[in-house]
Formats: structure tokens, sequence, C-alpha cells
């Protein structure tokens, strides 16, 4: 079989490695994987070409193996993706033979089911969410796998692995389904659905150490590169002509990269030099600001994440 | 790398939330945007000091009571070992929540307010991490500041509470008292000179020394749970069929006789494998693909075992329940059993006592509506459709453990500790 993720020469790399990652935490994540398979009819893998969900894919590459990953690929697509993103995406989605399914928020504006928002800080990332829930009802998808992780920010500490949403798609966070040991209950009505977070219990250096050891390939945007940017609110934005700029906002390039990656609205760059991932790691060791903290979305209120997560946001 | 996973259980007022901010803001896991919301948040709330307990209570609801609700997952490393903080509340009407924040850990951290020795909670949170068979308590007594770092009071309260393990505690579990300040960070990560008459060590240094093996769970009788049977039917592996799981407990190794239950045909370990790697040994904990020798009838809620360590087949059982649910547990109501991954359906004949989970104290009558209510714990005998093949949860904790899901609901309203 071709269907590796790994860019170089080396196939198997895993469990020789005694590196510095977890490996419990892959052997959870797998557990997990296989229960979704199992207890549900149509899953789906929530992608959006970050690194978290690329983890993910990784991990339902080697949960099923030598068998196929049985899960459909679902992207959200903004419409102001990064272009790298994009094109990762369809590599990866041939090189495995997955079925990926996209949807855009662009449809979503049209048809008058959201409103694009308009203004300075103008982002489609709440508008996704009305996306999204319109294709897990198209698509029927009992359950979306997602990357999301509990060290990323303090309502996702609180999520469960499999969070059940409503009809609406609404998480509520005073109504959650205890989970003892490791024992997961899957079992949801007609029109319900649960959100998986296989990597819950892993952290932003975890997923980039796992991508080391594992030699996966990632998007380039991830590593130092020219770009063109400006100043906002003490951050590096992108500059895209998706952005609304004021007119003392003057783009300039510089050597950047992205430390998350959501849409070029709501991610904000950081200044690196790093072109390999022990360059990455070791930023991220020594940085001074958070991951979440280059998430204009985050940005927005301290309880922005709970807000979105009970309208239905992963 | 290895994983530490620590319990926490307490409310705001024992400096729990501040522990926990300290331990993440001395080993350097706070980002400096994290620590400038702090600074905003703890002005808004008028302080004139970093509220670090801002740092755990993720919820609107919780920020605005001050109290923790639901179990919160904190993260932070050291050079030697990643620890995973299952944040919990300490009120009583969130036992259910401390129970499940618990339920996953192998340390336990109580703390004890110094001015206030052991009390209600004190008692909860110890009774609730014996029954677990939490192995490493670690008893913080906190707010030593406030008692001008006295050896006495400090004595006094290791007395008090050691009188307390007497009933509780369990062989094998170890109980460690350090006397500490979180608010001034006193014996949390380095040793303080405050106390000198303490010959411990500092709170972090006692969980970088703890012994994390998970040889005890290897050590036990085997149990593999099938998860999924991995049949890709592709050319190449046009005949492969393999047995998906992640094992519960034990060890096993090629060549392995065993056993697949319920059917109980007999077998071999033809290999192990890990993405295609193969192994000669897989330990619990571990997420593989088991291969036999023959083709015999496997299905996914099904156990591979060891032959001459089979678990007994058990369609009448015992066991301690603690109720998750707001609606009671139920005489005679047919609920589903999860053990494992395996779900059969159950249903319990008797309650045959309570804890009084109040006070501590074990064996009372069951209350007078025949329920266990919400936060409850008591014994019962259940009933099953099917046999389940559980160890006694005091000898094999993964392999002891079951949830009760309700079938109208779909929530999983209890947990249960075979007998």
């Amino acid at each position: 079989m071709s269907n590796f993720l790994n860019n170089s020469e080396i196939v198997n790399s895993s469990s020789d490695i005694n590196g510095i990652f977890p490996r419990e935490l892959e052997d959870e994540a797998i557990y997990i994987l296989r229960e979704v398979a199992s207890q549900f009819e149509k899953p789906a893998i929530l992608f959006s070409g970050g690194k978290d969900s690329i983890t993910v894919v990784r991990l339902a590459e080697k949960a099923f193996y030598p068998g196929k990953i049985p899960f459909k690929l679902l992207h959200v697509d903004t419409g102001h993706n990064f272009p790298e993103t994009i094109e990762y995406r369809d590599w990866l989605v041939n090189k495995l033979g997955l079925e990926l399914h996209v949807r855009y928020v662009e449809d979503s504006i049209k048809q008058g089911k959201v409103k694009e928002e308009s203004g300075k800080y103008a982002s489609r990332n709440a508008a996704q969410t009305v996306t999204l829930l319109d294709a897990i009802e198209e698509f029927k998808f009992d359950a979306c796998i997602g990357g999301a992780r509990r060290d990323e920010e303090k309502a996702r500490a609180k999520e469960r692995i499999f969070s059940v949403r409503d009809d609406f798609g609404q998480w509520n966070a005073k109504k959650q389904r205890p989970e003892l040991f490791d024992m997961l209950n899957g079992r949801i009505e007609i029109g319900e659905n649960v959100r998986v977070f296989p990597i819950s219990n892993w952290t932003e250096l975890d997923v980039w150490n796992y991508i080391k050891e594992e030699k996966l390939r990632i998007p380039s945007i991830y590593f130092t590169h020219d770009r063109m940017v400006f100043d906002r609110d003490g951050l590096i934005w992108a500059d895209s002509e998706f952005i609304n700029k004021s007119e003392d906002e003057i783009p300039y390039s510089t050597k950047v990269r992205f430390r998350t990656v959501g849409d070029m609205t709501c991610t904000a760059a950081v200044a690196s030099e790093a072109d390999n991932l022990d360059d990455v790691i070791s930023e991220i060791l020594s940085a001074k600001i958070s991951e979440r903290g280059a998430r204009i979305d985050d940005k927005r209120s301290e309880a922005a994440m709970e807000k979105r997560k009970q309208a239905g946001y992963f | 790398m290895d994983i530490l996973r620590i319990a926490t259980a307490g409310s705001v007022d024992d400096g729990k939330s501040t522990l926990i901010g300290r331990l993440l803001y001395e080993t350097n896991s706070i980002t400096g945007d994290k620590i400038e919301a702090l600074e905003a948040a703890s002005k808004r709330k008028g302080l004139n000091f970093l509220d670090l307990s801002l740092l755990t209570d993720g919820l609107i609801a919780e920020r605005e009571q001050g109290i923790t609700i639901d179990v919160a997952h904190i993260y932070f490393s050291t050079p030697k070992r990643k620890y995973i903080i299952a944040d919990t509340p300490g009120h009583f009407e969130y036992t259910r929540n401390m129970v499940t924040g618990a339920s996953n850990t192998s340390v336990s951290i109580i703390l004890i307010d110094a001015r206030n020795g052991v009390v209600e909670q004190t008692k909860r949170h110890f009774y609730i991490s014996s029954m677990l068979r939490i192995k490493n308590i670690i008893v913080a007594v906190n707010k030593m500041d406030l008692v001008n770092y006295s050896k006495e009071r400090f004595e006094e309260i290791k007395t008090e509470f050691s009188k307390l393990a007497e009933h509780v505690s369990f062989t094998g579990q170890t109980i460690q008292f350090i006397p500490i300040s979180s608010l001034y960070g006193e014996n949390l990560v380095k040793k303080s000179s405050e106390t000198p008459w303490f010959e411990g060590n500092s709170l972090l240094e006692t969980l970088e020394n703890l012994d994390n093996q998970v040889n005890p769970i290897s050590h036990l009788p085997a149990r593999f749970p099938v998860q999924v049977v991995v049949r890709p039917k592709t050319e190449e592996f046009h005949d492969y069929r393999g047995y998906g799981g992640k094992i519960a407990s034990g060890s096993f190794v090629v060549g392995d006789l065993v056993e697949a239950l319920p059917s109980g045909q007999i077998s071999k370990i033809k290999s192990i494998e890990k993405f295609g790697k193969n192994l000669e040994i897989a330990h619990a904990r571990e997420s593989v693909v088991i291969t036999l020798e023959d083709d015999i009838d496997i299905s996914r809620g099904n156990m591979i075992v060891k032959v001459g360590q089979q678990p007994e087949a058990k369609k009448e059982l015992e066991a301690k329940i603690c109720w998750l649910d707001s609606h009671s547990l139920r005489v005679g109501k047919t609920y589903l059993l999860q053990h494992g991954i395996n779900r059969v359906k159950a249903k319990v004949n008797s309650i045959n006592s309570m804890v009084d989970i109040k006070n501590m104290t074990l064996d009372t009558e069951p209350s007078h509506d025949g329920g266990i209510k919400l936060n409850e714990i008591g014994w019962v005998s259940i009933k099953t459709s099917s046999p389940i093949y559980a160890d006694k949860y005091n000898e094999n904790s993964t392999n002891g453990a079951f949830i009760l899901i309700d079938e109208i609901s779909n929530s999983t309203v209890g947990v249960g500790f075979v007998e």
C-alpha cells in the first residue's frame, strides 16, 4: 500500500522511536477513532488542512490499517483560505484515496442563511457554523471528528471526547454526559449528532512532536516565508483582498509563518525564521504568545469560544 | 515520555485553582498573552493581584459564581513527564463530576485548609479517590501561611487524616502529606524555607518522583476487548482478518494460546501489529491489531483472553454504583450496561445498602423511595441479559467498571464497580 502521509523515504518510523512524544496519546486516540467507526453509521472528519486535522487523519490511517479509513472528509470552506492549505488538502485526499466533500460559506451567504460581516474585522469564522450545520444535515453525518484540543482554550478544556449536540448543533455545557474511564457513549436520537475530539488530551507541543516523529508533510505556511503583511492590534495580519484595511494600515513584506491555520481573516502570523520542524518546536517552547493568541476570532471576548460552541461551532 | 494523570478536588476557597495556577506559572506553562488576559480579568474584578483561579474556571457560569462546576483538563509538562490535571469540583452537588474527572487518574491531590483541618469535603474526596482505587494520595495542607507554618498544626491534621485512612484506605495505597501555601508558592515547586521542620519534598518534586509504571496493570490477567474487525479485502490483504482493540490489562505475546469470549473457541496469536509493524509483545493500554492462527467467530464487543486466565462469565453481579443523573436509579427498570465497549441490557434487582456520602459512614439503609439519587452511592445486585466478562474492580480496575445508559434519554446515568 502506498497510502502514507510520509513525505520521506522512511515508511515506518513510529514504534521504534523512543521520542519525546508520549505514545500513550496515540493509543488513546486510535481507541477513540475505532469507537467512532463502530458506534456511528455516517462519521466524517472535519478537515481544515491545519496541523490538528492532519494529525487526526494520520491517526485514522493507523487505526484501521491495513484497512482503509472508514470516514469521509468534510471541509467547510470560508472562501478565504490560504491557497497553500487547499493545495495540501487536495494532495492528501488524493494520496490516501479519501472521499472529500466541500461546502462553501459563500453559498450559505447567497442563500441568505447568514449575513456577511462588514467593517474592519469582518470574518466568515462565525458564518462557518451555519454551513457546517447544513452540511451535517445534508449528508446525515451522525459523528463529526475534529482536531480540537482541550489545551487551546478554556471552554474547550471542559469539552468531552464525545460531545453530543442537539438538533441545532448546540453545545450545552451544563448537560454534558459524564465520561468515565475510557467508556464512550455515542448513543443519540435521530437529528442529534456527536462531535468527537480524539486528540483532546494533546497539547500544541504534542502535535508538533508527533508530526516530527511521524515525518508528516504539512502545508508550507507553517514554515517561514516572505509575505505581505500589516500590523493591527499588536498582531501581524496577512494582507489579502478579504481584509478591509484602513488607510494607515500599510502592507510590507517580511518573514513570517503561521502557528495555527484558520482562514486568512482570523489567523495572525508570527515573525519567524523557522524553516524546519526543530526550529518551529523551539520557537513554541520559547513563545511569548499562546497558540490561540494568534487567533483573531478568540479575541472578541473572554467567552468568545464558549458562545460560538453554544451556537454549534466545534 | 510518560503521562501522569492527576485529580484535584476542592472549591475555590481551598485555594485549589490558585495551586494549579501556580504550578502552571512556575513551570512556565502560561504564555505572555494569557498572563495579560489574567491581569485584565483580575483588574475587572477589582483585585490587585493575579487571580490564578481564573485560568481554570472556564465556563461563564463558573466565573459568575466563582465555583468549579464541570471537570476541566489542564496540561503542563516538565522535562521528565507530561501532566494532565483533571480539575474537579468539591461541592456535594457535583460529586458526579468529581467521580468522572478522577476516573482516569492515578494520583489524587486532596487539599485541606490548615485552619479548618479535615472537613466533610475532605472525607468525600478521600472516599471517592479510594473507591476508584487511586493509588497515590497527596494531602496538601494549604494556607500554612495563615497558621504561621506551624508544625504542630500540620501534625494534628496528619493524625486526623490518618485516622480516617484506617477505614477508607486500601492495601497498596500510599498517602503523603505536604504543608504548602499556594498563595505564596511555598513547597509547591521548590522546598520552602518557611518549613525547615518538614522533611519531605515539594509538591512538584513528589509528583516527579511518583512511580508511574503501567506494570501493575500489565501483570494482571490479559484482557483484549475487540473494537473492530479489520478486513481490508484488498488484493494485497485478501484473506487478512485482524482484531483491533486496546489491551485492557495484562500483556499478549505472539504464540499465546487464547480464548475468544463468548464463543469459547481457542486459537493462537499469529501476530500483534501496530500500523503494519509486527510486535513480539504488547502491554496494557496499547492499541494494536491481533491476528490469530485460526478463523474463529469473533466480533465487536467480544473479548480475547489468555487460556488459563479466563474471567468468569457473569449474568448476575454485585456492584457499587454511583448515580450520575437527576432521574434516580429505579429497581426493575431496564438500562443498558456498557462494560468496556460491550453493551448488554441490565436490571437492578435490589439496592442492598447505601453509602452516607455526607458523613462517609458506610453501610446505611437504602433511601425511602427505593432508588439511588444523583450523587449517591449504593451497593446493588444486577442481572444482565447476556453474560459479561468482568473482573472485580478491586483486582482489575480497567476490566471491572461499567456504565449504565438510560435507553430513552441515551444519557450515561450511572457508573458501577464490580464487587
